[in-house]
Order: C-alpha cells, then sequence, then structure tokens
C-alpha cells in the first residue's frame, strides 16, 4: 500500500504530507502535552515539553513533535519512559525558573504552608499565582508529578515589576517561562506586533514595544495574549481572582459588537460575566476576539439598565407599569394610524437586536400598523 | 460579502477601500493582515493613513469623494492594456461596451487631477489587480456613506467583474458590515421596501403569500421611506408617529439639530431601548428591553452567516424582550401575534424566507450557515456568484465622476469625515459603560496633519470650535500622521461634541444613505 501512515502508540494512523506528527496526533484525540505550540502559527519548538520518541533503524531518537514533520513508517512513542524522564527535567526546570509558588514545589521535608511561606518570602510576593489551578504548567506538573525547586528558599528571587498600568492585563514577567505563545499570538494570529522576544540568555523576557510597557507600546488590548498565555504571567485584570473555571457556567454565544460575528465564551457566575474568551477553532474568528468584544461587556450588569416603563407626563417621564404603557402606546398607535393615516407612521427596528425581534418589528409595521415605513440604521 | 471572513487569508491580492479594518473590524482585519504577512499583495486606498497601511504594498490616498474616478482609472488601464477577463466578460456579463466607453477618458492622468492619486500607482494598482488569480475587495461605510454611494459600490462591482474575480474563492466583493445584526435586519425586511429575504412589497405575489402566513388582509404595497425621509417629513409637520428600537438616532444621525427639530415634531414618540439614551429622553413612552446576554435567538454576520445568540444571564427585573414587548402592543391593537419563544419565531421566519429555509437552531449549533440555504440537506453558500449572478448576467454600469454634495470654501476650508475608533462602538451607549474602553478613548478629538495644525498656529490637545453649514461643536485637537493635509476626521462616537451636528445629511438618491464622509468645515482655537 501506498498510503502515508505512521505508527503513534502501536496503532497505524493516515496523514497528509506536510502534517506534523503533533497535528496527527490531536487529529486523533491522543494527547501530546505542550506549553508552546499554537495552532496558525509557525513551530518554535520552544517548550520541549511536546517530545516524543521515534524508533529509528539505528535506535531510538527524541523529536519535538510540534516542529517535525511525520514521515511514512515512523514509528512513534508519545509517553515512553524515556520521554517522561525528559519531560519531568524540563517541567522541573520551568518551574524553578520563576515565581512559581503553587503547592507543586513543595519538597518532602517540607509541609504545603511552610513551603508556600518560605517560597513567597524568597519571591518577595505577596500574592498567591493568580491562575491556581487554572495553568496548563501546574497541571502538568501533577500529571508527571514534578517537584519544582528543593525548597522554598533555595534560590535567588526573581524580582520582575508587574506592568499593571493598563485597564485591561496584567504582565507578571515573573512567572513566565518563555513559550513565546503571546509573541505569536501577538504577531502572527492577531499580528498587532506589539510584543517579542527581548535580552538574551538569563535576561531573556517577553518585550513590549522596545521594552516599555503595553500601554506605550503598539498593544491594543484584544487580550490574545492572555488567552493562550498557559501560566500566570499574563492575566485579566478584570474579576481577578474571581470566576474559577469550575465556578462558572460557559455559554457560547455571537458577539454583540461589529459584524464579523465572532463567537464567544461567556464565562457566568452568580448571573454575572466573569470574562469572555473567544471559542478556539469555531468559525469564523477562530478563538480571536478584539477588545471591545472581550472586556466590552460592563453595560449588560450596568445599574443604569433601564428596568420600567416610563411615560412622559406633564413634560417629565415618570415611571409606569407594563399595562399602563403597553395599552397607553397601542391606544396612540391605533388613534393616529386612524386619524392620520397609516403612512404617518414609522418604526425603527435595529441592526443591535436579533433576527427573531427584527421579524417581529417589520410584521408588527406590515400587519398591524400597515405601513412600510420601517428602517433601521443600516445606512450609519 | 459575497465572499467569507477565512476566504481572504487565500486571496492573492486584497484591495481595502473605505475601510478602518483595524479599528472597525478588527478581528476580520487579523485575516487581511495575515495575508499580507505570508506576502500576498495588500493596497489601501483611504484619504486617512489607517493603520492597516502598515502592512501594505502602497497606499493610494484620493480627495475625498472622488472614488467612481479612481476606480474608472484601474478599469481604463486594465482596458487598454488588454488585461480584462475576456471570457468572464463574454459568459456573465453584459453591458461592457458601455463601460469601456465610460472608462475611456478616465486616463491616469485625468485621474490623477481629481483623486490626486498619481498616475503611475493607479497604473500599478490596475496591472497588479488584473494579473492576480484571485483578488478580493473590501470596502466599507467610506464608499458607502456619499451622494453617489451606490455608484461607488457598482464601481467596484464593475472593477471586480472585469478582471474575473467574482464567484472564487479569494475573489468577491466584500462590504464589512458595521453592526452585530445589520445583515440580519435587511435580510428580515427591517427595510421599506422589501419583507424576508428582500422579496419587494410591491409584488403581489410575495403580499399572497404573507397575507396568507400572517392571517391578515391588505397588507401596503406602497413602499415605504427610509428613516432619513421619515426625519425629513417630521421635520415638516408630516410624520406623527415613530417606534424606534435599540437605536439612538440622535447621536448617529446626520445634522442632528435638524434630526432633533424633527423628533420633536412627532406627536407620539416611542423608544424602546437597555440605556437611557439621547434618544429615549425625548421620548413619550420608554420601553426597557433585555440586551444581547439575555436572550435566545439569531445574528446574521457580515458574510451571511447565520449564527445563535444564547442567553447566558437574567436581565433586570422589569425588562423583556423585544419581540414579547411588540406582540404585546399588537395583541393590544387587535392582532394576534403570540409566541412561546424566540425559537418559535426563528421557525415562522424559516417558513417564509426562502434563503433561510433550511436553516435550523440545530443545525446552526455549532457551526453557523451561510444563505442561501434552500433547504435542510443544503450545507449554505459561502461564495455567491459561483455560476452566475442574482438577475443572470452581471450588469457593467458605465458610471461617472460625481463630485460631494459639499465642497470647501473660504469659510469651511477643510474637508471633515468621520467614523469610529477602536475603543468604543457607535454612539457608545454600551462601550460607555467600561471604565478601560473610557481610558482608552475618554473624549471626542479632531484628528488633524502636523501642516494644517501648524498652519492653525495649534498644537495637541488645543481645544478648537469646530463649524460647519448645519452645527458647531468643541474638541481637542489631535495631530496625527494618518491625516492629509485638507481633510479632518472626527469620531462620531461622543454625543458631548456629536460630529453629527456638523454632517451633511443629503443623501444618496437610490441608497438614501447621507453623505456623511464629506462635509465643508472651518477650524477655530475656542475662545
Amino acid at each position: 500500500m501506498d498510503q502515508n501512515s505512521i505508527t503513534i502508540n502501536g496503532h497505524t494512523y493516515d496523514f497528509e504530507p506536510g502534517q506534523t506528527i503533533l497535528q496527527i496526533a490531536q487529529n486523533n484525540n491522543i494527547d501530546i502535552p505542550n506549553l508552546c505550540h499554537l495552532k496558525g502559527t509557525r513551530a518554535t519548538g520552544a517548550c520541549r515539553i511536546c517530545i516524543v520518541e521515534l524508533e529509528e533503524s539505528w535506535g531510538k531518537k527524541l523529536v519535538s513533535s510540534c516542529s517535525t514533520p511525520a514521515k511514512k513508517d515512523m514509528v512513534v512513542h508519545t509517553e515512553s519512559p524515556e520521554v517522561v524522564s525528559y519531560r519531568k527535567i524540563y517541567l522541573g526546570l520551568m518551574l524553578d525558573s520563576g515565581n512559581h509558588n503553587c503547592d507543586i514545589g513543595s519538597a518532602a521535608d517540607e509541609s504545603w504552608t511552610d513551603f508556600q511561606i518560605a517560597a513567597m518570602e524568597n519571591d518577595k510576593k505577596e500574592e498567591l499565582c493568580p491562575v491556581w489551578g487554572d495553568c496548563e504548567l501546574q497541571t502538568l506538573a501533577y500529571r508527571y508529578q514534578v517537584k519544582g525547586r528543593v525548597s522554598g528558599r533555595h534560590r535567588k528571587p526573581l524580582e520582575l515589576p508587574v506592568e499593571d498600568d493598563n485597564p485591561f492585563l496584567i504582565r507578571d514577567m515573573s512567572r513566565c517561562i518563555l513559550c513565546g505563545r503571546c509573541v505569536a499570538a501577538c504577531n502572527e494570529v492577531q499580528v498587532n506586533q506589539a510584543i517579542d522576544f527581548g535580552f538574551r540568555g538569563n535576561n531573556g523576557k517577553i518585550i513590549a514595544g522596545t521594552g516599555t510597557t503595553l500601554m506605550h507600546s503598539s498593544c491594543v488590548f484584544c487580550g490574545e495574549c492572555v488567552q493562550v498565555c498557559p501560566v500566570g504571567a499574563l492575566v485579566d485584570k478584570k474579576n481577578l481572582g474571581k470566576g474559577r473555571p469550575w465556578e462558572t457556567e460557559k455559554i457560547r454565544t455571537t458577539c454583540p459588537y461589529c459584524g464579523v460575528g465572532c463567537q464567544q465564551l461567556l464565562h457566568i457566575q452568580d448571573n454575572t460575566i466573569m470574562k469572555i474568551t473567544g471559542v478556539e477553532d469555531a468559525e469564523p474568528n477562530l478563538g480571536r476576539l478584539c477588545v471591545k468584544g472581550r472586556y466590552g461587556f460592563d453595560f449588560v450588569s450596568s445599574q443604569d439598565r433601564l428596568t420600567t416603563p416610563l411615560i412622559k407626563k406633564e413634560g417629565k417621564q415618570v415611571p409606569a407599569s407594563w399595562d399602563e404603557a403597553l395599552d397607553f402606546v397601542a391606544k396612540k398607535f391605533a388613534e393616529i394610524r386612524d386619524r392620520h393615516g397609516a403612512d404617518t407612521m414609522g418604526v425603527l427596528t435595529s441592526a443591535r437586536t436579533t433576527n427573531e425581534d427584527n421579524y417581529i418589528a417589520q410584521k408588527f409595521t406590515r400587519a398591524v400598523l400597515k405601513t412600510n415605513n420601517i428602517d433601521h440604521c443600516a445606512r450609519l | 460579502m459575497t465572499n467569507t471572513i477565512a476566504d481572504l487569508e487565500t486571496s492573492d491580492l486584497i484591495l481595502v477601500t473605505g475601510s478602518n479594518t483595524t479599528e472597525n473590524h478588527p478581528v476580520l482585519s487579523t485575516f487581511i493582515k495575515r495575508a499580507a504577512l505570508k506576502g500576498k499583495k495588500l493596497y489601501v486606498v483611504d484619504p486617512r493613513r489607517v493603520k492597516l497601511v502598515d502592512l501594505a504594498a502602497k497606499w493610494l490616498r484620493p480627495n475625498p469623494g472622488t472614488d467612481i474616478a479612481w476606480i474608472n482609472g484601474l478599469m481604463h488601464v486594465i482596458i487598454k492594456e488588454d488585461l480584462h477577463a475576456k471570457a468572464f466578460i463574454e459568459a456573465r456579463t453584459e453591458n461592457f461596451e458601455a463601460l469601456k466607453e465610460v472608462v475611456a477618458s478616465y486616463t491616469p492622468e485625468h485621474v490623477e487631477k481629481i483623486t490626486g492619486i498619481a498616475a503611475e500607482d493607479i497604473i500599478e494598482v490596475a496591472r497588479e489587480f488584473a494579473k492576480a488569480p484571485a483578488a478580493a475587495i473590501c470596502y466599507c461605510m467610506g464608499i458607502t456613506q456619499h451622494t453617489c454611494g451606490t455608484d461607488n459600490v457598482k464601481s467596484l462591482a464593475n472593477l471586480s467583474m472585469l478582471c474575473g474575480h467574482l464567484g472564487k474563492p479569494g475573489g468577491g466583493v466584500n462590504p464589512l458590515r458595521g453592526q452585530n445584526n445589520v445583515q440580519g435586519a435587511c435580510d428580515m425586511g427591517g427595510l421599506p421596501n422589501v419583507f424576508t429575504a428582500y422579496q419587494a412589497v410591491s409584488s403581489d405575489e410575495a403580499r399572497q403569500s404573507y397575507e396568507k402566513a400572517w392571517k391578515v388582509t391588505g397588507l401596503p404595497a406602497k413602499p415605504g421611506i427610509p428613516v432619513t425621509e421619515m426625519i425629513e417629513k417630521a421635520y415638516a409637520g408630516e410624520f406623527k408617529s415613530m417606534y424606534v428600537i435599540g437605536e439612538n438616532p440622535m447621536v448617529s444621525d446626520p445634522d442632528l439639530n435638524h434630526a432633533e427639530k424633527a423628533l420633536a415634531n412627532l406627536e407620539f414618540l416611542v423608544v424602546q431601548d437597555i440605556f437611557q439614551t439621547e434618544t429615549t429622553a425625548m421620548a413619550d413612552v420608554v420601553l426597557p428591553s433585555l440586551c444581547w446576554a439575555e436572550k435566545d435567538g439569531t445574528f446574521s454576520n457580515t458574510e451571511r452567516r447565520v449564527q445563535r445568540v444564547r442567553k447566558a444571564v437574567n436581565g433586570p427585573e422589569g425588562a423583556r424582550p423585544d419581540w414579547d414587548i411588540i406582540c404585546d402592543i399588537a395583541r393590544r391593537m387587535g392582532y394576534d401575534m403570540q409566541y412561546e419563544n424566540s425559537h418559535e419565531i426563528f421557525k415562522e421566519i424559516c417558513a417564509v424566507t426562502p434563503s433561510y429555509r433550511g436553516i435550523t437552531w440545530e443545525r446552526i449549533d455549532k457551526k453557523g450557515i451561510h444563505w442561501p440555504c434552500p433547504d435542510e440537506s443544503h450545507p449554505g453558500t459561502p461564495i455567491l456568484h459561483t455560476t452566475q449572478f442574482t438577475r443572470g448576467k452581471g450588469l457593467f454600469h458605465a458610471i461617472e465622476h460625481q463630485p460631494p454634495a459639499e465642497q470647501v470654501s473660504d469659510d469651511y476650508p477643510f474637508v471633515l469625515t468621520t467614523g469610529r475608533v477602536l475603543y468604543h462602538y457607535h454612539t457608545r451607549t454600551m462601550t460607555m459603560r467600561t471604565e478601560g474602553l473610557n481610558q482608552m478613548s475618554p473624549e471626542c478629538f479632531v484628528e488633524i496633519s502636523k501642516t494644517d495644525a501648524k498652519k492653525l498656529g495649534l498644537d495637541t490637545g488645543a481645544l478648537v470650535n469646530v463649524s460647519s453649514r448645519r452645527g458647531k461643536i468643541s474638541a481637542k485637537l489631535q495631530v496625527s500622521h494618518k491625516a492629509v493635509e485638507g481633510t479632518i476626521f472626527i469620531p462620531f462616537h461622543f454625543a458631548q461634541a456629536a460630529a453629527n451636528k456638523l454632517t451633511n445629511a443629503k443623501l444618496d438618491p437610490t441608497a438614501k444613505i447621507p453623505e456623511l464622509k464629506v462635509c465643508a468645515i472651518n477650524i477655530e482655537p475656542a475662545a
């Protein structure tokens, strides 16, 4: 047979030329952990977590599955003892590289609390990591039972200032693992070109502009970087610490702003929108949102919402019951229609409401008022 | 859009005109920017140096209101150099000779005089556009909000047909629709001349089928009037009542002083909204409605994709869904209009709307469907006009350049063009409730070129009075590299300094769209 196929963990899968091992695995629901891969962008192979073992004629070989194209008859193992042992090393180095003060790092002879206190003192951090329980690094550390630093106090603190001079997000580079997902998201997905890798070696970090803050760069606060960050380096400012993933219900809907129709997930807790994220892989936006779609939802729970009908009496709008208001409207509409003719009446329906609302508005105008004077602000 | 959003990334060339895409359609712009990054040609034709220009092969800068001229100029070069798609023109279009005759006089040199675009740039873009295997055109209100808006759009359609870029992946003529459901509001018959799916109210057949479906008699055959004419009639005292649902014309309409008098003239004004606005303030009755996150339904996006809207939270006590309020009024007027929920309404929509007939909420649960979708086995239509146009053959329109309704003068020496900024939406009733958005864009501004600012002896931050023949506002100057000498930009979001007090309400005779993109203004330091 001339079919392109590879073997992963003993099972055979077909593939298209050019597909990477990771893509084939993902298409077939085989979980290869990774921390830097981002769909739709160039593979960087930066995190090394997605390594897999290849059986070659001369022996074994470890490669990063995100950047290795599949070849006919390749034999791949995703969780071999060797793969797992290397993943543990990489995860340990990452945990050790920054202020990851979750209990992951706890050594056997130190209780959680002692470790925590020690780590926070050592790191000069008073806050717990804001993504505790919602962190891909932490999840993998649990999965592979990796401990970070041996003791809370063992290393020089990473003293990087937390950047929060903008209204939408917080950047804490002391929690960054330099996976580069945010850089790819900003430069290749949203193409805003606001952030990049800066400096070299031990000083390497993600910089905004030429080393300023996001507020002074070309950042437009689309929040794509927050959505892709696997750790706590980039977090939304809004509702910080609230709406943990296991506490919220996620409802998919369509964005209420421009006509692109981005698919959003509303994260709901206690009848309130806690945050909004893009629906990964869903057309048309493929997970992307803009600043309004991601952060402009406060109007929903605003105290200024109208909650009662108002009728103008003696020049002043006063609260009225629904019955009173709708009877009045119905009476006036009928009166004007009968006295002046239906064509002296008009309805402005709305490009903001649903198809169902619009359909009913035109049905009402034509079937009840008996005029075709209906329009909306398509032209404005 | 004739094509889809994702399709843009597959184009060989994208021509963007009259669209500040990165600010007004940010996520759609990512597809255009990604195409540019991959080395695909991007041309931007716009009076402002919008951000998309950063990634463009070239920026062509027309004088405001000269779009027909540069489009005719491109077509002149394409025909002269024999680059037009002869087989496509022969098989799929008609009236090519008339087009050829009109564009004959639009030499690049002549076009340069009208538009200010260098003749060699016209030639370059014409050649590239014609030679590209698939070239997409994206346009927005910068093309349509002119007294010749309809002709501008027809000219772009001419250009695309001339090169055979319609009806295939990566091509198309793509209007970027500015509001979440403006496509749907049109599809649903929220227009004076058509029922759903653009079935003419003047058609006996359409009316009869609706009379049967709605169990009524005597549906009016005479097309209604658009909002711009309602305002005129109200001003003249010939219009008695308006029922405004989820709109704020007191900020979004042109020539606001005039519009305010018109609304004040009405005998009865009902406004249904989620907040108090400049328009609800004038209402005899205000009705509180639920917002997007509080109701179920559908929106239709700019690529004709019908998608689900889902209730995520309970709305404030006292507010009701728009459809429910309208049905209640209808019942009180003696017409039985009753639905269990919006899903039941959607089923009725599909029954009376040929292009939506095959769409169900189950089918669009995870992935929306592009209309037309005539039956439930139909996959939808991502790309229009693949084998023939709606009318059969594509009709070329021979169109001459027409100057804007208002020209600059000694008293009003600047051209004003209006639009939106990234951080706000329309009349700000929603975005102003988010502190961060206000922080990023706190107030109105008057965008001006460095040269013009210097001439006025003013700099960024200076408070100026801006006046037109219709009104006056005050706002701070913002010197910007986006602005070209002689042209001023002011966002229309801010009620406190409403740009629409200045704008001209002169209409395009066909689409009745106001010329919001060109009017003459003066700028003076505020005393």
